[in-house]
């Protein structure tokens, strides 16, 4: 029974070759075949449905100061949880590539597919696919809860206001960026704890460094964190100081992205696995 | 066909491999040994493309793995015991590595019986015992159907109907003209299996050979291994020259 079956090849040697396609679906199989992914992935939703509903269930726009309801922004105010969202899905890219070194999976990863980058760049597009899409699916969700559970009179943000739509739709893209970030600091890192740790660094360390500076310094470099970016940038409809415009800090935040992954893929096909 | 040429690997000041050379045959079992910390292992990463050698070349079917087009459709590889995430299922393991190389997930139910691992497909790979882990790894690497197998230490941890089992698969393999590396430590243990031998001790190339021949050399095989890889180890063998096992101990009944 053994010989026969092992004889059975029923596939052709010739045709092709593997290619990002191929090791795409292997990526995906494998993000979806761990729980790891999940949990991520609900922590991820309960941060952002959570925060939108503490924050603008509790605004009292009868109390509120006149400078305070000037700078309301209750588009913004929708995403005070990206900040814990931000660093769920940092964890997701993270894991995408150091739990693969931790059990030994990466050298099985690299005999079935020996071009490196391309593995990396295979992960790259399914961990952005599918934070991507959870990204601006709770975008949505959190700005519809968050003005649903926002009381009169405060003023309500709506779709078709200007720059709200935009806003919403860069709060969906921001987690997904910083999963690549996650992924390029584990491909260069290799251990989770260490590129947890570089990620949330990256988000919450930096910023406290700042702190210390001076107000001036703070602002001129603050602008270039992300989530800074984030909160003043990305998901603002009403313009902040000492901020960059939505375009200019969402194409800032691909630019670390893309630089971490070239520096992971680097790392990886120059390293022994 | 595996072709070895004068590859070198160092870590820091130590030379792991050593210039080292040699030619895996089709249609036999080759058994790869030397003592712990001989570089065993680490040419079979080099053999893969895992690690890069410091000088040297391997080549298997006349290519160097980079440029293999369907690498699980060449080789086969078994490297370490549970190199899988301990979350995943046997199967979801396997089909992952099957759809990178467009295998057919047919063949994913295929490897998974003929390794006895069908019962325990849907289980969480982390829960398997040495022995299941070894099973799945062997699996994997037979997912391709590859005409090339290296399997690192495949006996390790397998019970002894499963170490009857590997034995007769592997052979099974060569009689059916394809190319089988197996590494250990145990000379008595690839004898079972292997026809052809590579010795090798602190990186370098001791022996290439065959069981019959090695055994012709002493009094048994097992000595004529201990005189070949004599001085080879990286730990200290004076005091065992010394006292043999017969050192001094305190009596305890």
């Amino acid at each position: 029974m053994t010989t026969a079956t092992l004889d059975r090849a029923a596939h052709s040697r010739d045709e092709g070759h593997y290619g990002f396609r191929t090791v795409a679906q292997m990526e995906w199989l494998k993000l979806r075949s761990v729980r790891s992914t999940w949990w991520t992935l609900l922590v991820f939703a309960a941060g952002m449905i959570g925060l939108a509903i503490l924050i603008l269930a509790h605004q009292h726009w009868a109390t509120m100061s006149a400078a305070d309801r000037a700078s309301f922004d209750p588009t913004n105010d929708s995403y005070a949880g990206l900040a814990i969202g931000q660093l769920a899905l940092g964890v997701l890219g993270v894991l995408a590539v150091t739990s693969e070194f931790s059990s030994g999976m990466i050298r099985a990863t690299f005999a079935a597919a020996p071009r490196r980058p391309l593995v990396l760049a295979a992960k790259a597009a399914i961990v952005a696919a599918v934070t991507l899409v959870a990204g601006e699916i709770l975008a949505f969700v959190a700005f519809g809860i968050g003005e649903a559970v926002l009381k009169n009179p405060a003023p309500h943000a709506s779709l078709g206001q200007p720059g709200v739509l935009r806003a919403v739709l860069m709060a969906g893209a921001y987690p997904a960026l910083i999963a690549l970030i996650g992924l390029g600091l584990g491909a260069l890192i290799r251990h989770t704890a260490g590129a947890i740790s570089a990620v949330v660094g990256v988000l919450f360390v930096l910023p406290l460094i700042l702190v210390p500076l001076g107000t001036s310094l703070q602002n001129s470099i603050g602008q270039f964190l992300p989530m800074v970016i984030a909160e003043n940038s990305l998901t603002a409809v009403k313009p902040v100081a000492h901020s960059l415009s939505p375009g200019v800090g969402l194409a800032l935040l691909c630019g670390y992205a893309a630089a971490a992954l070239v520096a992971g893929g680097w790392a990886l096909a120059r390293r022994d696995a | 066909m595996i072709e070895a040429r004068g590859l070198v690997k160092r870590y820091g000041s130590t030379t792991a491999v050593d210039h080292l050379s040699f030619d895996v045959q089709p249609g036999t079992v080759t058994g790869f040994l030397g003592p712990n910390g001989a570089g065993k292992s680490t040419t079979m990463r080099m053999i893969l493309g895992l690690d890069r050698p410091d000088a040297g070349t391997a080549r298997v079917n006349g290519k160097s793995y980079h440029e293999l087009r369907w690498p699980l459709r060449e080789v086969g590889a078994l490297l370490e015991a549970k190199a899988f995430h301990p979350g995943r299922s046997a199967r979801a393991h396997l089909t992952a590595l099957a759809v990178s190389n467009d295998l057919p997930r047919q063949r994913v139910d295929e490897v998974l019986e003929i390794t006895g691992m069908g019962p325990a497909a849907n289980r969480r790979a982390g829960k398997f015992s040495l022995g299941m882990a070894q099973r799945l790894g062997i699996a994997a690497a037979l997912l391709g159907d590859p005409a090339v197998l290296l399997l690192d230490e495949p006996v390790n941890g397998l019970d002894p109907e499963g170490i009857r089992w590997i034995r007769g698969l592997l052979k099974n393999l060569a009689a059916h003209g394809r190319t089988v590396l197996i590494s250990s430590h145990l000379i008595s243990e690839v004898a079972q299996t292997a026809d052809q031998l590579i010795v090798i001790g602190r990186g370098r190339l001791l022996a290439q050979t065959t069981v019959a021949e090695l055994s012709a050399r002493s009094t048994s095989l097992e000595e004529a291994f201990f005189q070949l890889t004599e001085g080879s180890t990286e730990y200290s063998t004076s005091y065992e020259a010394n006292y043999g096992t017969n050192y001094p101990l305190r009596r305890v009944s």
